[in-house]
C-alpha cells in the first residue's frame, strides 16, 4: 500500500531525470502521431473508397508510378526522423547516466550491488550499508556506483528515470535526484534467474532531517559487514527483508568489483576502467 | 553408459509437465498410427520425407511451423494465465523454475521453430514459382536443410520430457546461462537445437541466393523479378551474414561448458558483454529475415487484390535493400543501457530511427497501390489491411524506444514486449497468414474456406489489440518481463485483460484450426480449377494448382514485370503444343538420415554420451561419403508423359473433368 502511489510509474515521475524522459516520450510520439494518425486513416479510407464495388471510384488499372507522390512520399518520413534524430543526440548527451547531475548540494554517493537476489547498497562516506532499502534527501543529487557480484541485472528506480546494468567486474553509474519524498519501487529490470520477481528494494526520498535519523538508524543496528558477513548475504537468497549494517569494511564495493569473493576467482581480472568513477 | 542421463531425468512428479508430455506422446503416436492404418508408410517415405521438390519440402516446413506455433502458443498461454494469477499472496501455478523454462522455450519456439520455418516454407513453395524455375538450386540440400531444422524443433520438444529447458531467456545471456549459474542440460538443450537448425538456415540462405541469382527464366532480369523474390533475396543475403555469427557466438558459450574455457564468464578475465554484443549483430539482421520476405508477400497481395501494379516498385526494391544494409548498423539499440557513451547511443539510435524511413515508403507504396484501383476484401487482403494498421503502430513505438533516454526507462519494460509483439505478430504472423491464405490454393489446389478465414482474422486482430495494449500500459506502469509474481494492485486488471485477449487469439488459432479441417472436407468444392484463383499477377499463376512435379512444361519467357499479367494481356499461350523430355533431381533419403544423425549427436552431446556423439557423428559423415558415390542422381520426365498431364489440367480448366 506504500507504493500505492506508482501507477503510471514513468508517467508520473518524481525527479527531474524522469520528467525530462518523459517529456521525450511525449514529444517523439507527438510527432510520430502527425504522420502516424493520418496514415492509419488513409489506410482506411482508400481501401473503403476504392473498394470493387465501388463502380463510381475512378479506376487506372495501369497506374504506379507518380515521382510527385514518391518525392513527398520519401521526404515526410526523412523530416520526421531528421527531428528525432536531432532529439537523441542531444538527449542522449544530457541525460547520459553518467552525467553529474548539477546542484548546489554535495552529491550523496551510493555503492549499489546486485547480489542473488537482492540489493546491497552502500554508502561510503558514512561506512553504512543497507539490503533492498536505499535513502536519500529530497532534492540532493544521488550518485549510484553500480557492479554485480553475480549475473547481470538493470539497477532501475522506474518513477526516479534511467536504468543501467549492473555487470560483474564492472563499474557503471546511474545519477539520479528526487525532487519530491515519498517511497518509490526499485526492481532488477533484467532477468536473472529463480529469485528475480522478488528481487525489489525501496527507494525513500525523505526530508534532510529524515534522511538523517534514518542514518543514524542504520548505524545504531548491531550487525556488520565485514568479509565474513559479506560472504553470507551472497549466498543465493530470496525475498530478503530490509537488513541494515552500521559498520562495513572499507573497500567492500572495490573488492567485489575485483571479484575477490567469487568462487574461483584466483585469477579473477581487475575491475575494467570505469566511467565517471567517483 | 549414458553420460548424466538417468531415469531421474523424466520429471514423473510435475503433474503440469507430465500432461503435456503425454499430450505430446499421444499426438505422435495417433500420428504414426494412423500413417499405418492408412498403409500409407512407403508413400510418405518416397513422396514426402525423402523428397527434393521444392513445393512439398515447402509444406513440410509449414506444417512443422504451425504445430510448433500451436507448442509456443501454448507456452504463451501458460504466462498469460501465470500473470494474470500471481499478485499479492496468490504466486500463481508456475514456480519460478517452470515459468522460467516457459518464457525461453515461447520466444526460442516462436522465432527459430515458428517464424522462421514459416517463412523459408512460403519461399520454397513460391518463389521457383515466380522466377520460372523447375526447382532451387540445390535440391537436395534444401531437403537436407528442412531436416535439420525439424531436429532442432524435436530437440527442444524433447527437452520437455527428458531433462529441462534453458531457464536463461531466448537469448541466452550470459553469465546466466553459463555452467556456474545454468548446471543443468537446458542451456544445452538450446544451445545444440540452435546449432543443428542454424546449419540448416543458412544452408537454405545459400540456397536461395543460388536459386535467385542463377535460375530466372530467361528475359525476367532483376528489375522485372516480383518484390517477393526481392525480399527474399535481401533477407537470404542477410540469413548469409548473420547465422554464421550466432553459431560461432553460441560454439563459443559452448567451449564455456563444455571446455571450461572463459569467453563469456564472469571470471578469468571473460566478458559476458562481448556474447551480447555478438548475439545482438546476428540478432538484429534476424529481425529483419523474418520481416523482409512478408513485406515482399505484401507486396504480391496488394496489387493482386487492387487489380493494379505495385506503386513505385523502384522506390519499394531501393527501400528493401536500405534496410537490409542498415539492419547490420544498429544492433546496439537492444542495450542502450549497458552503458555505453552517448555519442555511441545516439549513433545507433539514430541509424534505427533512419530505417524508419524506408519501412514509412513500403507503407505509401502500399496504400497508393490500392488508390485508384479495385479493392477486393478477400481474406488475404484483409491480414494486409490488419497489417498495415498494427505495424505502423508496432514501428512508432519502436522509434520511441530508438530514443535512448526513453529507452532507459522503457527497456526490458512490458512496453518492449508490447513493442516487439506488434511488429511481430502485426508483421511477420499476419503477414504469414496473409501468404498462406494467399497462395493455399496454389500449394495444395484449393482454396481455404473462406467464411473462417475471415472470422480468424477478426479473432487475431481484436484479440492481438486486447493482450497487448495493456502491455505497453503496464509498461509506462514500470512492470518489467518475465516476472513471475508481483505484487503491484494497479497492475492486476491489466494483467487479466491481456489473458483475455490471448483467449481471444486463442479463438482465432482454434478458427484456423477448423479452418483447415472443413478446408479438407469441401475441398471438391473449394477446389481451384482454373489455376489463377485470385486473377494474379505473377507466374506462379500461370501454372495448375497444385503445380506439377516440373512446374513449368516450358519455360517461360518474361518480357514485363508482372509477367504473367502481361501474358494475359497479350494472349500468349504459354505451353505450345511440342514438349520435351524434363529433367528431374531424384529423391533421395540422405537428407533425412543426416539430420536423424545430427539428431542423434546433440542428443548424445547435451547428455555427455561421448560414445553416441562419436557414432552418431562418424554416422552423419559416413552418410555423406556413400551419397558422393551415388551417381542415380536424377531421371528424365518423358515428353508424352510431360503432354499427358498437361492436356490433363486443360481437361481440368476446361471443366470436362
Amino acid at each position: 500500500m506504500l507504493l500505492a502511489g506508482c501507477h503510471g510509474a514513468l508517467l508520473h515521475p518524481a525527479g527531474p531525470i524522469g520528467m525530462a524522459e518523459r517529456s521525450i516520450i511525449y514529444t517523439a510520439t507527438g510527432l510520430m502521431l502527425v504522420v502516424v494518425a493520418p496514415v492509419i486513416v488513409l489506410v482506411v479510407l482508400i481501401a473503403w473508397r476504392y473498394r470493387a464495388s465501388n463502380t463510381k471510384a475512378r479506376y487506372e488499372p495501369e497506374w504506379s508510378h507518380s515521382t510527385r507522390i514518391e518525392v513527398v512520399m520519401w521526404t515526410i518520413p526523412v523530416i520526421i526522423v531528421s527531428i528525432l534524430g536531432v532529439i537523441a543526440w542531444r538527449s542522449s548527451h544530457q541525460l547520459d547516466p553518467f552525467r553529474r547531475i548539477p546542484s548546489p548540494d554535495r552529491p550523496i554517493h551510493v555503492e549499489a550491488v546486485a547480489l542473488n537476489w537482492k540489493w546491497l547498497f552502500i554508502y561510503p562516506d558514512l561506512h553504512i550499508a543497507s539490503v533492498n532499502e536505499v535513502a536519500m534527501p529530497v532534492g540532493v543529487p544521488v550518485v549510484f556506483h553500480i557492479t554485480s557480484a553475480t549475473v547481470m541485472n538493470s539497477f532501475f528506480i522506474p518513477r526516479l528515470g534511467s536504468q543501467i546494468y549492473a555487470m560483474a567486474n564492472m563499474q557503471t553509474a546511474d545519477n539520479l535526484v528526487a525532487s519530491r519524498t515519498g517511497t518509490f519501487r526499485g526492481i532488477s529490470a533484467n532477468f536473472s534467474g529463480a529469485g528475480f520477481s522478488g528481487m525489489t528494494f525501496k527507494a525513500v526520498s525523505m526530508t534532510p532531517a529524515d534522511f538523517k535519523q534514518w542514518v543514524a538508524k542504520v548505524a545504531a543496528s548491531s550487525q556488520h559487514l565485514h568479509a565474513a558477513q559479506f560472504v553470507a548475504l551472497d549466498k543465493p537468497s530470496e525475498n530478503v527483508p530490509v537488513t541494515y549494517y552500521s559498520h562495513v569494511m572499507p573497500n567492500l564495493f572495490e573488492q567485489i568489483l575485483a571479484g575477490k569473493f567469487r568462487s574461483g576467482h584466483l585469477l579473477a581480472r581487475a575491475a575494467a576502467p570505469a566511467r565517471g568513477s567517483k | 553408459m549414458f553420460g548424466k542421463l538417468t531415469l531421474s531425468a523424466i520429471p514423473f512428479n510435475v503433474p503440469i509437465v507430465m500432461g503435456a508430455v503425454a499430450f505430446m506422446v499421444l499426438c505422435v503416436l495417433a500420428v504414426l498410427a494412423t500413417v499405418t492404418y492408412l498403409g500409407k508408410w512407403k508413400y510418405l517415405w518416397t513422396e514426402w520425407l525423402t523428397s527434393v521438390d521444392h513445393k512439398k519440402i515447402g509444406i513440410m516446413y509449414m506444417i512443422l511451423a504451425f504445430v510448433m506455433l500451436l507448442r509456443g502458443f501454448a507456452d504463451a498461454i501458460m504466462m498469460r494465465t501465470q500473470q494474470a494469477l500471481s499478485f499479492g499472496s496468490n504466486m500463481g501455478y508456475l514456480p519460478p523454475e517452470h515459468f522460467d523454462q516457459v518464457f525461453s522455450a515461447h520466444g526460442t519456439i516462436m522465432i527459430f521453430f515458428m517464424a522462421m520455418p514459416f517463412i523459408i516454407g512460403l519461399m520454397n513453395c513460391i518463389l521457383p514459382l515466380q522466377i520460372g524455375a523447375r526447382d532451387v538450386a540445390f535440391p537436395l540440400l534444401n531437403n537436407f536443410s528442412f531436416w535439420l531444422t525439424a531436429a532442432g524443433a524435436v530437440l527442444v520438444n524433447v527437452s520437455l520430457a527428458i531433462g529441462n529447458f534453458s531457464r536463461a531467456g531466448w537469448l541466452a545471456y550470459p553469465p546466466l546461462s553459463e555452467l556456474h549459474f545454468s548446471p543443468g542440460v537446458g542451456v544445452d538443450y538450446y544451445i545444440w537445437a540452435l546449432q543443428i537448425s542454424g546449419i540448416g538456415t543458412t544452408l537454405t540462405g545459400v540456397n536461395f541466393i543460388a536459386t535467385i541469382l542463377k535460375m530466372r527464366a530467361p528475359g525476367m532480369n532483376m528489375t522485372r523479378m516480383p518484390v517477393f523474390v526481392w525480399a527474399s533475396l535481401c533477407a537470404s543475403v542477410l540469413i548469409v551474414v548473420a547465422f554464421p555469427i550466432l553459431t560461432v557466438t553460441l560454439g563459443l558459450l559452448t567451449m564455456d561448458r563444455y571446455l571450461g574455457m572463459h569467453f563469456f564468464t564472469n571470471s578469468h578475465g571473460g566478458d559476458p558483454m562481448m556474447y551480447v554484443n555478438l548475439i545482438w549483430i546476428w540478432g538484429h539482421p534476424e529481425v529483419y529475415i523474418l520481416i523482409l520476405p512478408l513485406f515482399g508477400v505484401f507486396s504480391e497481395i496488394v496489387p493482386t487484390f487492387s487489380g493494379k501494379p505495385l506503386f513505385g516498385y523502384t522506390s519499394m526494391v531501393y527501400a528493401t535493400m536500405a534496410i537490409a544494409v542498415l539492419s547490420m548498423l544498429v544492433w546496439l539499440h537492444h542495450f542502450f543501457t549497458m552503458g555505453a557513451g552517448p555519442a555511441v547511443n545516439a549513433f545507433y539510435g539514430i541509424t534505427t530511427m533512419i530505417i524508419a524511413v524506408p519501412t514509412g515508403v513500403k507503407i505509401f507504396n502500399w496504400i497508393f497501390t490500392m488508390y485508384r484501383g479495385r479493392v477486393r476484401f478477400d481474406t488475404p487482403m484483409l491480414w494486409t489491411l490488419g497489417f498495415l494498421i498494427t505495424f505502423t503502430i508496432g514501428g512508432m513505438s519502436g522509434v520511441l524506444l530508438a530514443e535512448p533516454p526513453a529507452d532507459f526507462v522503457l527497456h526490458n519494460s512490458l512496453f518492449l514486449i508490447a513493442h516487439f509483439h506488434n511488429v511481430i505478430i502485426g508483421g511477420v504472423v499476419f503477414g504469414v497468414f496473409a501468404g498462406v491464405s494467399y497462395w493455399f490454393p496454389k500449394i495444395t489446389g484449393f482454396r481455404l474456406h473462406e467464411g473462417l478465414g475471415k472470422l480468424a482474422f477478426w479473432f487475431w486482430f481484436v484479440g492481438f489489440y486486447v493482450a497487448f495494449m495493456p502491455l505497453y500500459a503496464l509498461g509506462l506502469m514500470g512492470a518489467t518481463r518475465r516476472m513471475d509474481h508481483y505484487n503491484v494492485a494497479a497492475w492486476h486488471p491489466l494483467f487479466i485483460i491481456a489473458a483475455v485477449g490471448a483467449g481471444i487469439i486463442a479463438l482465432g488459432i482454434g478458427t484456423q484450426v477448423l479452418q483447415l479441417v472443413v478446408t479438407f472436407i469441401q475441398r471438391e468444392k473449394l477446389r481451384d480449377t482454373t489455376g489463377d484463383p485470385w486473377n494474379g499477377r505473377t507466374l506462379e499463376w500461370s501454372l495448375p494448382s497444385p503445380a506439377p512435379a516440373y512446374n513449368f512444361a516450358r519455360i517461360p519467357i518474361v518480357r514485363e514485370r508482372d509477367a504473367y499479367w502481361d501474358m494475359k494481356k497479350r494472349g500468349v499461350d504459354l505451353k505450345g503444343s511440342t514438349f520435351v523430355p524434363i529433367h528431374m533431381p531424384r529423391n533421395k533419403a540422405t537428407g533425412f538420415i543426416m539430420a536423424g544423425c545430427m539428431f542423434v549427436t546433440g542428443f548424445a552431446l547435451i547428455w555427455h554420451i561421448w560414445w553416441l556423439v562419436i557414432a552418431g557423428f562418424a554416422a552423419t559423415v559416413a552418410t555423406l561419403i556413400r551419397h558422393a558415390f551415388d551417381d542415380d542422381r536424377d531421371y528424365h520426365i518423358g515428353a508424352d508423359e510431360v503432354r499427358k498431364s498437361e492436356a490433363l489440367y486443360d481437361r481440368v480448366k476446361a471443366g470436362s473433368v
